[in-house]
């Protein structure tokens, strides 16, 4: 706040105190049960709402006024990204693909947190903690717009953004992230809490955001960094929000822990297993690099990750049970996903490629115990089989997980050759899973996990398995949205107006 | 011990901050990535108003520090005159 | 090598998004088109919700309003969070100013001491009025139907919680934290505010999202804000030499003036989509702007005395009047 106007010197957190949560009250024609119908059945226990402690401590005023600055700002650099042709400073069009996931993919999630803030906002049973949700409520608004606004020129130069509201419902694999909010949605308000707040937003989006947001910057795209970085100003708030809800129940009650400890179980391993499209994004989508996925994960990740939950400790907390499995899936885990998408590239609203001499020697340099051993020798085998003329496509539909809904391409753990696959026989019900962390979340909640809208046996069940009318239906134009980059409209148009650009060649 | 860490966005408002940590965290070690600044310190890094406000010649609220921010890591604790990060391990 | 882009003119492929395209033409989208039309998830949800196994986590059903296809309910200012945030930011500005101004001028010590104490009075236990229908607005956001609804929802609640700061702030200069702990027992146990916290706390169990449009933004702040803010303050205070007041509370107006005409293009869109709806809402208004006359009434006393009465009638009518022309007879 700018002026000073109490007759007391009130500090931030005092007065900060006054302008939130002394405005609630204990009600007394309605009971704290039917005010806050949600806040018991979790089992978790709040003694006392007012042992919250702040985080951040903005005011309105100073929201206002911080946050209309980083819009004036952001919003000057995507009009002059888009006035000045922007998009022609890309290294490549392939770059595309990443930013494409991202508007199918991500933005959806980011307005999904805000209708889950905003209901977390009201039924949670201090104002402090009430507060804190609303203003990230807000945030997340903005950060779908802003998403939206900043691609928005992108798609009206490139395929595979135009179709992104139709996609987020019914394209396959944008489930994934689909399924992971509606999961943090449908559970109550402080597994909510847990998964968006904590395990996604401060174990995860920093490594959703920030290296690849730097290899936005790399790769000469403006629009990108500006929004991701003018949106991680505000996830530092979010994270240190869920940092101190984390805190907050550990402290309010013993028995809280076990059920705290299952959460965190949960959303790690859901939140890793959303990361591998990050993870492809990093080491096979930006025709210049900035850092490995690897690289990335051993910062925001083992270095990050393990100082939170050494912090942790001191509550019982213990670092999440697939923790060591996905520390050692990371050597294995883009790869893997980057092979399915492009085996599957007709049915996805980007492009898939093989990988350059150029980028298979960066990769082996980047993962040398793992790349030359095991994906090299496939993309060699694909290499060759599109030179003969026979591309390597599966046109067969991918078996997804229940849990997590990727198509089941990763491998045993400490085996690399061998493929994961696990079963769980529920009411009659054969039900499969892409590893154990996901199967072990089913298992826990069977009558949750049942109802997942799968998307390839809809194409079954809906469209009889006609691929035509299933393009039509997730508003996927064949031909033009999917398939190889090379030879792709994208490829073509990208070249033919940076060639105008450079040199006085007519279209 | 472990790190904590703060992220700013590189540009001109910046550049105090950064000089400013650098001053009042002698064990920081600054990291200059692509767009971003990323400083880490062990265990513990304060950020005072103070020495900023030296730095740039007016009145800083470290609230400011709101638009530059891109990620930080350890608990926070904020007060009108420093903004503390703190891993208590 | 330098690429002077600009001079490159290249063709779009396309003027915006599928869906934009399918509700308003082929024809370059605006930003807040962009940026809340079908952003929202509409169908194969995952899960039901394990805190109301009865409900889909995106319900239409949860309300009694029935609308064919709730992005009819387009916001007349078409606030997207940056042209929200940037014209709260311009009030903010105005507020700020006004604040230092009286502060820095002594002109809360200048205001006759009655005056100031029916401003206290009458105005910071609505901080907590404010923080009610904070609440209740984070609700309508967070259950309710389409983006062009919702979030301009959010914005209310927000703007809601702006409001409760900016009393709270206010009795703080005229009357330091002694101010917001009277204000504070007066909203809990004096008799003036016990109709008007129950209305609250009624709302805060009102589970249809559309009611509690209704209960708080029309009936509620449809009745408070021009008795306070415009009767109280403007009128009867600043005609007595306190309209420092005034000052302080200036955002209140401009925002009223502003949020009413989103509150009343949203019901008159809803009901003049159907006659149930417009019954429906007609009875709701009824119900809930009758309770909050009644609230108020103690209130508006604080400072008007006798001539209560009457002003309540008086803005009775006129927002009865209001409801009219978007079809709600009352």
């Amino acid at each position: 706040m700018d002026t000073q106007v109490t007759k007391k010197k009130l500090g931030l957190k005092e007065r900060y105190k006054l302008l939130t949560r002394d405005l609630g009250w204990e009600t007394t024609f309605h009971t704290k049960d039917e005010v806050y119908p949600y806040v018991k059945y979790e089992g978790i226990k709040i003694n006392d709402w007012d042992k919250w402690e702040d985080p951040f401590r903005l005011t309105m005023d100073a929201y206002w006024k911080y946050q209309a600055e980083k819009e004036r700002k952001f919003y000057a650099i995507i009009d002059a990204h888009a006035q000045n042709n922007g998009h022609l400073n890309l290294t490549d069009a392939r770059y595309l693909t990443a930013i494409k996931m991202f508007l199918q993919a991500i933005s959806p999630g980011e307005y999904a947190a805000s209708k889950g803030f905003a209901r977390m906002g009201r039924e949670f049973g201090g104002v402090g903690t009430q507060v804190a949700c609303q203003m990230q409520a807000l945030d997340e608004i903005r950060h779908a717009q802003t998403q939206i606004h900043a691609i928005s020129n992108y798609n009206k130069y490139y395929n595979g953004f135009h179709a992104f509201s139709d996609s987020r419902d019914r394209i396959w694999y944008t489930s994934v992230p689909r399924s992971f909010f509606d999961d943090a949605m449908s559970a109550g308000p402080f597994e909510f809490m847990i998964a968006i707040g904590f395990s996604f937003e401060y174990v995860l989006t920093n490594l959703l955001f920030v290296p690849f947001m730097s290899g936005a910057a790399f790769n000469g795209d403006m629009a990108t960094v500006t929004f991701g970085f003018s949106a991680q100003s505000d996830e530092a708030r979010h994270m240190t929000l869920g940092l101190e809800c984390i805190k907050f129940m550990l402290e309010q009650d013993p028995g809280n822990l076990p059920i705290v400890q299952r959460w965190i179980d949960k959303w790690f391993w859901r939140g890793m297993r959303i990361l591998s499209l990050v993870g492809a994004m990093m080491d096979y989508m930006l025709p210049k690099r900035v850092m490995s996925w690897k690289e990335a994960f051993d910062i925001y990740g083992v270095e990050n990750g393990g100082a939170l939950f050494n912090d942790l400790a001191r509550y019982g907390i213990k670092p999440p049970k697939g923790w060591d499995v996905a520390a050692g899936a990371i050597e294995h885990m883009s790869h893997q996903l980057f092979l399915g998408l492009y085996q599957w590239s007709f049915g996805t609203a980007f492009h898939g490629w093989i990988p350059s001499d150029d980028d298979m020697e960066w990769l082996s340099a980047k993962y040398p115990t793992t790349f030359d051993k095991y994906y090299r020798p496939r993309w060699e085998h694909i290499k060759k089989l599109e030179a003969e003329g026979t591309p390597f496509k599966n046109y067969g539909l991918a078996k997804l997980c229940q849990t997590c809904q990727l198509p089941t391409v990763f491998t045993e753990p400490g085996d690399p050759t061998m493929m994961c696959h696990r079963e769980t026989e529920y009411k009659g019900e054969k039900y499969h899973f892409c590893s154990d962390g996901c199967q072990e979340i089913f298992e826990h909640e069977p009558e949750k996990y049942l109802q997942a809208w799968l998307p390839m046996p809809a194409l079954f069940s809906e469209l009889n398995g006609d691929i035509g009318a299933w393009m039509d239906w997730v508003g996927l134009k064949n031909g033009v949205d999917n398939g190889d980059y090379v030879g792709s409209q994208d490829q073509i148009n990208f070249d033919k107006w940076r060639g105008m650009a450079t040199s006085n060649k007519q279209s | 011990m472990s790190n904590v860490f703060i992220a700013l966005q590189a540009n001109e408002e910046t550049r105090p901050i950064i000089e400013a940590i650098v001053m009042d965290n002698p064990q920081a070690v600054v990291k200059r990535e692509p767009a971003m600044v990323k400083i880490d310190a062990p265990g513990r890094m304060v950020i005072h108003k103070e020495t900023i406000e030296g730095l740039v010649g007016r009145a800083f609220d470290l609230q400011e520090m709101h638009i530059h921010l891109i990620t930080l890591s350890g608990n926070v604790d904020e007060t009108d005159n420093s903004l503390t990060l703190t891993w208590n391990n | 090598m330098h690429i002077d882009l600009r001079t490159v003119a290249i063709e779009p492929q396309r003027n915006t998004f599928d869906h934009l395209v399918r509700r308003f033409g082929d024809k370059p989208a605006s930003r807040y088109q962009e940026g809340s039309y079908d952003i929202q998830a509409t169908e194969n949800l995952h899960y039901t919700p394990t805190w109301d196994p009865e409900q889909a986590l995106y319900d239409t059903s949860i309300t009694k309003i029935v609308l064919k296809d709730w992005y009819v309910l387009k916001d007349p200012r078409q606030f997207y969070y940056n042209t929200y945030t940037l014209t709260r930011a311009r009030q903010q500005d105005t507020a700020e100013s006004n604040f230092s101004f009286v502060e820095s001028r002594g002109l809360g010590e200048m205001l006759p001491e009655e005056l100031k104490s029916i401003a206290l009075n009458v105005l910071i236990p609505l901080r907590h009025a404010a923080w009610g229908a904070n609440m209740n607005n984070s609700f309508i956001c967070g259950y309710g139907y389409g983006t062009v609804f919702t979030q301009a929802c959010m914005y209310q609640a927000m703007d809601q919680l702006g409001i409760a700061q900016y009393l709270s702030r206010l009795g703080l200069l005229l009357g330091d934290t002694e101010a917001l702990n009277a204000g504070k027992a007066a909203w809990l146990t004096g008799p003036a505010w016990q109709a008007l916290r129950h209305y609250v706390e009624d709302c805060l169990v009102v589970r249809d999202p559309f009611e509690l449009f209704v209960a708080q933004n029309v009936a509620l702040d449809g009745l408070l804000y021009p008795l306070v803010y415009e009767r109280i303050v403007d009128g009867f205070l600043s005609s007595k030499g306190g309209s420092a007041v005034a000052m302080l509370t200036q955002f209140m107006n401009d925002w009223f003036d502003e949020t009413r005409k989103w509150v009343d293009a949203v019901m008159r869109t809803a009901a003049a989509e159907s006659d149930q709806n417009r019954e429906v809402l007609q009875a709701w208004t009824q119900k809930w702007s009758s309770r909050a006359a009644i609230a108020l009434r103690p209130v508006v006393e604080l400072a008007l005395g006798t001539q209560a009465e009457e002003t309540v009638s008086e803005e009775v009518a006129s927002f009865n009047a209001r409801m009219k022309k978007i079809g709600i007879d009352l």
